[in-house]
């Protein structure tokens, strides 16, 4: 477990990856000048998927908590983004900005009730608190729309197009992974670790454990309302779908296949599922069934994740190279 | 808000029954979860496809066998026994190599079943609905305090008390029974006196399965039989037994009366919001108990 404390696999230079980083960055700026609308769109989709599952994983891989229901938070934010501007005359913005604070919020309570407990019991107690949300809003004809969700939402015009909302998207994703990553080598993100590998030993040298994850369930909450406020801003729209505990369920599959001990893993796993789901399900109706094989495959053969068995390779490999030496 | 519905004896007295009939459905599904949770601890999503299945069987066997009530009764006993047929090869098949792994790969592994249970149901039945009429005895309907009450209702509500039984018959009267509680408690324990534990959770995971099964066999003549059936059954049986008590079959149907009354006796009091009672009395309950109500297994 010691090992996995590293995010970036260690051995290149900082510059290198700093190098590698932007050189994708200008990959992805320049990319919807040569794509098609529908692959800038599925780009941006990508990007928001990823945004979530890396947030989730700040609680799951990085904070060992049992993240059963995250697709609440993601839901929540942009159920408060939606109905902010098709319900009220508030600036905009303020419905920007207020969308993962709600869901930020709605971690504080969550995790409140939540932190009490661990492991399994946790994520039970998460997944409950969830569904009540989750039934809330399918219910609520009159305010969330139920079933049907709202359509329609009036975007500002000036990230409202496909290339508008792309942009947006990307600079937002850009902001939240650098602060997510700078959240996780502070110290703060060092004791969170370490809660992980060790509860009883981290709280006996005077950290304190519970409310290390509930700040972190704050942190996971508020970063999956901005990934909510980002898909309405991308769909113009939003539906139940977005809270339910498939969705949530899918997220931790993203997260297993990418690798849970990586920071960059969740989202490598959500580019490889978003791509297969929407390339695939242009062919067969039956894309789950190769969702579930894989899946199936992975936990019996991969369970760090395809991020985290390169990065073990690597590190082996290094360090063998070290004993020759 | 709509308060028009007039709440009296004679429509509370019928609404708890109708509860009580669902609770029956509720019980059966979520004592078999909670027992494979309880013993293997396997939170096992895959659950709630067994019980379509289930359902599915009931339709396709009770047609294949002329869809009289010959045909019923037979498909109430033989289309658990072929979801428990399912299960045992899952079982040895699969989760078998995994039981050491954490909660967490289980939990994904099985949401990976339910995937492909979904997938298999689209592809052999189809993705119409499809439904099934009780058999004679139990068509039409009895006027329980001169309310039409529909005598299908009251042959479930006899077969919860019977399951119940059965239950703890096995649980605490067989050898089998008393081998599985040993083994939630200590599983290695119960291997090192040299009991061959890995059959033992074969069999449990096998019942706990069945019971799904049976589940949806009742359930199929009262509601249209359809795709997304796996979806609500799981996220209530998991409720279910969350509040009952993780792995505590008695806690399930504590949990199933709580679930099962609130959401009929929600009809009378805001029929609009009826389904946010039961997860707001599992919270409530959760708040205050957050282990459940019952002692949990483990």
């Amino acid at each position: 477990m010691v090992e996995r404390q590293n995010l970036v696999a260690s051995g290149y230079s900082r510059l290198t990856w700093l190098a590698i980083g932007l050189g994708f960055l200008i990959i992805l700026a320049v990319s919807p000048l040569f794509l098609p609308r529908f692959f800038t769109y599925l780009l941006a989709l990508i990007l928001i998927t990823g945004l979530v599952t890396t947030s989730l994983n700040i609680a799951l891989g990085f904070g060992g908590m049992y993240q059963f229901h995250h697709a609440v938070f993601y839901g929540v934010g942009a159920y408060t983004v939606a109905l902010m501007l098709t319900k009220t005359s508030l600036p905009p913005a303020l419905g920007f900005i207020l969308g993962p604070i709600v869901s930020g919020i709605l971690a504080l309570v969550m995790g409140m009730i939540c932190v009490r407990l661990s492991k399994l019991y946790f994520g039970m107690l998460q997944l409950s608190l969830g569904s009540l949300v989750w039934v809330l809003v399918f219910r609520w004809y009159s305010f969330t729309g139920g079933d049907d969700g709202l359509h329609g939402v009036p975007v500002p015009k000036l990230i409202s197009s496909v290339s508008g909302s792309y942009y947006f998207t990307l600079i937002v994703t850009v902001i939240c992974l650098i602060l997510m990553y700078v959240i996780l080598n502070a110290p703060f993100g060092r004791i969170l670790q370490a809660i992980r590998d060790n509860p009883e030993r981290s709280e006996s040298v005077g950290v304190q454990v519970r409310l290390h994850q509930l700040v972190t369930q704050v942190i996971a909450g508020f970063f999956a309302g901005v990934a909510g406020v980002l898909f309405v801003t991308v769909e113009g729209s939003t539906f139940p779908d977005m809270m339910s505990w498939t969705l949530s369920l899918e997220f931790l599959i993203m997260c297993l296949l990418g690798g849970w001990f990586t920071f960059l893993g969740p989202m490598l796993g959500a580019t490889i599922i978003v791509s297969l789901r929407t390339l695939l399900g242009g062919y067969t109706e039956y894309w789950t069934m190769v969702l579930a094989i894989i899946l199936m495959l992975l936990i019996f053969f991969l369970p760090e994740g395809v991020l985290g068995y390169f990065e073990g390779l690597y590190r082996r490999r290094s360090a063998s190279l070290a004993e020759d030496r | 808000m709509d308060f028009s519905t007039t709440i009296t004896l004679n429509g509370l007295i019928q609404q708890f029954l109708v509860g009580l009939s669902r609770t029956t459905i509720l019980f059966i599904v979520s004592s078999g979860l909670s027992l494979v949770l309880g013993v293997l601890r396997i939170p096992n999503v895959a659950h709630g496809s067994l019980y379509m299945i289930g359902a599915f069987l009931c339709y396709s066997i009770s047609t294949l066998f002329g869809a009289g009530s010959t045909g019923f009764w037979l498909a109430v006993i033989l289309a658990p026994l072929g979801v428990a047929l399912i299960s045992l090869a899952a079982e040895r098949g699969l989760f078998c190599h995994l039981y050491d792994r954490e909660h967490l790969m289980l939990l994904l592994f099985t949401f990976a079943l339910m995937l492909l249970c979904r997938d298999a149901v689209k592809i052999i039945w189809g993705s119409n609905y499809r439904s099934l009429s009780p058999p004679e005895i139990l068509q039409g309907s009895l006027s329980i305090l001169g309310m039409p009450f529909p005598k299908y209702n009251l042959f479930l509500l006899g077969a919860g008390p019977v399951v119940a039984l059965g239950l703890w018959f096995l649980i605490h009267r067989t050898k089998i029974g008393k081998i599985s509680r040993a083994a939630a408690v200590d599983r290695d324990m119960v291997g090192a006196v040299g009991i061959n534990v890995s059959w033992v959770f074969a069999s449990v995971f096998v019942i706990g399965c069945f019971l799904a099964g049976l589940g949806g066999a009742l359930v199929a003549p009262t509601q249209n039989i359809t795709q997304g059936m796996d979806h609500t059954i799981i996220m209530e049986a998991f409720l279910i037994v969350i509040i009952g008590g993780l792995g505590n079959v008695w806690g399930a149907l504590l949990g199933a009366l709580i679930f099962g009354l609130t959401d009929s006796i929600g009809i009378l009091v805001w029929p609009q919001f009826s389904i946010v009672f039961p997860y707001a009395v599992v919270v409530i309950v959760l708040i205050f108990r957050p282990k459940g109500l019952l002692k949990a297994t483990w």
